[in-house]
C-alpha cells in the first residue's frame, strides 16, 4: 500500500509547557479536500502550523508520501510541495500584489501555477497588480494570499480560516474556486469557522475539540448533531 | 534639494553683512564669496563619502533591525585588508577592491550565518551587545596586528590631481569619484531593493520574517546575504578612507557615529536620505572648519541635533 500524501501520526504539540495536541491523527490522500473545524482554541491553526513546519515537532509526527517530515524547516517543507495560506492573510505589506505573488514562486517549483494562471482564477487581482498589497479590500486579500501560495506549486495546500472577517458573499465568491484548484491536482486542509462552507467543500472531516480529534468522517454521513457534540465538547 | 540654492544664497548675503576683517572689501568680499562656494562644494563631496559609510548600516538596520556599533571597525578593517593586498601583492588601492570587496563579503556572510543570526529575535539588546563586543575584539586584533601606528594608502597621482571648475572653483578628483561612487552604490541598492528578486526577499523578510519562511524563504541565508552585501560596500569605504588620510585601528567608531547621523538625517529606510544626510553632515563639517579649524566636528554634531530636534523621524522617512 503506498503512502498518502500527507499522515499526522498521534501528533504531539506544545507552547511551552502547555499542550495544544493531544495525538492528533489525520490523513490527506491525493485530490482530498479535507476540512478541520472545531471551537477557537480547538488547536487548528496549531495543526496547520505543524504541518507547515512553523513548529516543530516529532519527525515522525508528519509524513509527507512517507518520509518524515515533522522536524523540518518550513522553507524545507514549501520545497517538497506543502504551502499555506496564513491565518489573517498576513501579505507582505511593502510589496505589491504583484510583487507578494512572486515571492510565492521564489522557490522555482515546477507545475501548472504562474502569474497568469493565477491572474486567470482571480482576475480583479491582475487590475491591481501594482497596488501595494494593504491597499485591497479584504477579500481580495484573501485571493492575493491564496495565489501567494499556489505559486509555490503545492501538492497540498493549507487553508488557515480564508473566511475570517470577511462578508458571506465574498466567502462564497472565493469558495467557488476552489474546485478549480483542486482541478489542477492540488489536494486541501481548509480549516474553517464557517461549517456550513467546510461541509459544503469538504469530503472527510474532522472536527478537534480541545486538542484532541473529537469527531471524524466523510462529510455527508455526519449530522447536525454529532457535530455540535463533537464542536462543544458536550 | 531645492533650497539649497537658495539657502546658500541667503548666506552669502548675510555674510557680506559681517564685518569685514581687512582693507580691500570688495575683492575680500569676492574672493572669500569663492572660499564659500568651494567650502560647501568640498563640503557635499565629503557628504558622500559618509553616505558610503552610511549605506551599509541602513541597509542592514532595514533588512534585519540590526544595529551594528562593529559597522565603523569593519570599514577599518577593510581599510586594513587593503593595506595588505597593496604591499603583498603591489596592486594600486583602487585595483585591491578586487580583493578586498569578496574578501569582506565573504566574512559578512559567514558573520552573519555563524554569530549574528542567533542574537536576532524580538528583543534589541543582544545584537547590541554581541557587535559591541565585536567592536572592541575587531579593534583589539587589529592593533596586534597593525600596532596603533597611523597609515595610508598611495594612490599616486590621482590624490592631488583636481579640475578646475572655472571662477576660483576647483575639486579634487578623487573626492569626485568618491561622491560618484557613493550615488552609484545607492542607485544600486535601490535598484537590487525594487528591481530584483533578492531585493523582494529582503523586503520581505523585512516585513514579516514568519512568514517569509512559509513562502520558501530561507532567513538565516537571507539575512547572510544581506551583511555579505553590507560589507561589500563597507570594503569600498574602507578603500576610499584608506586613500583619503591617515588610519589606525581606534578611529573605527568615529566613522560609525557619522554613518548613524547621515541615517538619522534621511530618515530610517531611505536610501537616497541617507545621501542627503550625508551631505548635510559633510557641508556643516566644512563650514565649521572654515569659521575655525577646531569646530568641524562639533559643527556635524550640531547639525545632526538640529534636524534631530525638528523633524525627529528624519528628512526622507519611509513608512514601514
Amino acid at each position: 500500500m503506498s503512502d498518502p500524501l500527507l499522515a499526522v501520526r498521534a501528533l504531539d504539540a506544545y507552547y511551552g509547557d502547555f499542550q495544544a495536541l493531544f495525538g492528533v491523527t489525520m490523513q490527506v490522500g491525493e485530490g482530498d479536500v479535507v476540512a478541520v473545524i472545531g471551537a477557537n482554541g480547538a488547536g487548528k491553526s496549531t495543526l496547520l502550523q505543524c504541518i507547515a513546519g512553523a513548529m516543530h515537532v516529532r519527525a515522525n509526527a508528519i509524513q509527507y508520501y512517507g518520509v518524515p517530515i515533522g522536524n523540518e524547516a518550513a522553507h524545507e517543507i514549501v520545497a517538497r510541495g506543502i504551502a499555506m495560506v496564513p491565518e489573517g492573510r498576513r501579505l507582505f505589506p511593502s510589496l505589491s500584489v504583484e510583487e507578494n505573488l512572486l515571492i510565492g514562486g521564489q522557490l522555482g517549483r515546477k507545475g501548472p501555477w504562474n502569474l497568469k494562471r493565477v491572474y486567470e482564477l482571480f482576475p480583479m487581482l491582475e487590475e491591481r497588480r501594482d497596488q501595494p498589497a494593504p491597499s485591497l479590500s479584504g477579500g481580495q486579500q484573501q485571493m492575493v494570499a491564496i495565489g501567494r501560495a499556489l505559486m509555490a506549486n503545492p501538492r497540498l495546500l493549507l487553508c488557515d480560516e480564508i473566511s475570517l472577517g470577511l462578508a458571506p458573499i465574498v466567502i462564497r465568491d472565493i469558495y467557488a474556486r476552489i474546485p478549480a484548484i483542486v482541478a489542477e491536482g492540488v489536494s486541501l486542509v481548509i480549516v474553517e469557522q464557517d461549517i456550513v462552507q467546510a461541509l459544503k467543500i469538504a469530503r472527510h472531516v474532522y472536527c478537534l475539540q480541545e486538542g484532541h480529534v473529537a469527531l471524524q468522517g466523510e462529510a455527508a454521513t455526519l449530522t447536525r448533531e454529532k457535530i455540535t457534540a463533537a464542536y462543544f465538547g458536550v | 534639494m531645492a533650497g539649497l540654492v537658495p539657502a546658500i544664497h541667503v548666506f552669502l548675503v548675510a555674510k557680506a553683512w559681517m564685518p569685514a576683517t581687512s582693507a580691500g572689501m570688495t575683492n575680500e568680499r569676492l574672493r572669500s564669496d569663492v572660499e564659500w562656494l568651494n567650502t560647501i562644494l568640498q563640503g557635499i563631496l565629503l557628504g558622500g563619502l559618509y553616505a558610503m559609510f552610511a549605506a551599509g548600516l541602513s541597509l542592514i538596520f532595514g533588512v534585519m533591525r540590526l544595529v551594528n556599533i562593529a559597522h565603523g571597525d569593519l570599514i577599518v578593517l577593510a581599510a586594513y585588508v587593503a593595506l595588505v593586498a597593496t604591499e603583498t601583492l603591489g596592486i594600486g588601492p583602487l585595483t585591491s577592491l578586487l580583493i578586498v570587496v569578496p574578501v569582506m563579503a565573504a566574512i559578512g556572510y559567514a558573520l552573519q550565518r555563524a554569530l549574528l543570526n542567533r542574537t536576532l529575535g524580538d528583543d534589541l539588546l543582544p545584537p547590541l551587545l554581541v557587535t559591541f563586543g565585536l567592536s572592541v575584539i575587531i579593534q583589539n586584533g587589529l592593533l596586534e596586528l597593525f600596532t596603533a601606528d597611523s597609515v595610508k594608502l598611495n594612490a599616486g597621482a590621482v590624490e592631488t590631481a583636481s579640475v578646475s571648475l572655472g571662477g576660483g572653483l576647483a575639486v579634487g578628483v578623487l573626492p569626485v569619484i568618491q561622491f560618484v561612487l557613493a550615488i552609484a552604490v545607492i542607485w544600486g541598492l535601490q535598484w537590487l531593493f525594487y528591481r530584483t528578486a533578492l531585493g523582494r526577499a529582503f523586503r520581505a523578510t523585512s516585513d514579516d520574517p514568519a512568514v517569509a519562511q512559509l513562502m520558501g524563504l530561507n532567513n538565516a541565508h537571507v539575512f547572510a546575504l544581506a551583511m555579505a552585501l553590507s560589507l561589500a560596500i563597507v570594503a569600498v569605504a574602507g578603500v576610499l578612507l584608506a586613500v583619503r588620510a591617515n588610519f589606525d585601528p581606534s578611529i573605527g567608531p568615529a566613522r560609525l557615529i557619522f554613518g548613524f547621523e547621515a541615517v538619522i538625517i534621511g530618515g530610517l529606510g531611505s536610501m537616497w536620505g541617507t545621501l542627503v544626510g550625508g551631505i548635510i553632515i559633510g557641508v556643516a563639517q566644512t563650514i565649521g572648519a572654515q569659521l575655525d579649524p577646531g569646530w568641524n566636528l562639533l559643527a556635524g554634531h550640531i547639525a545632526f541635533l538640529i534636524v534631530l530636534a525638528i523633524r525627529p523621524q528624519g528628512l526622507f522617512p519611509k513608512v514601514n
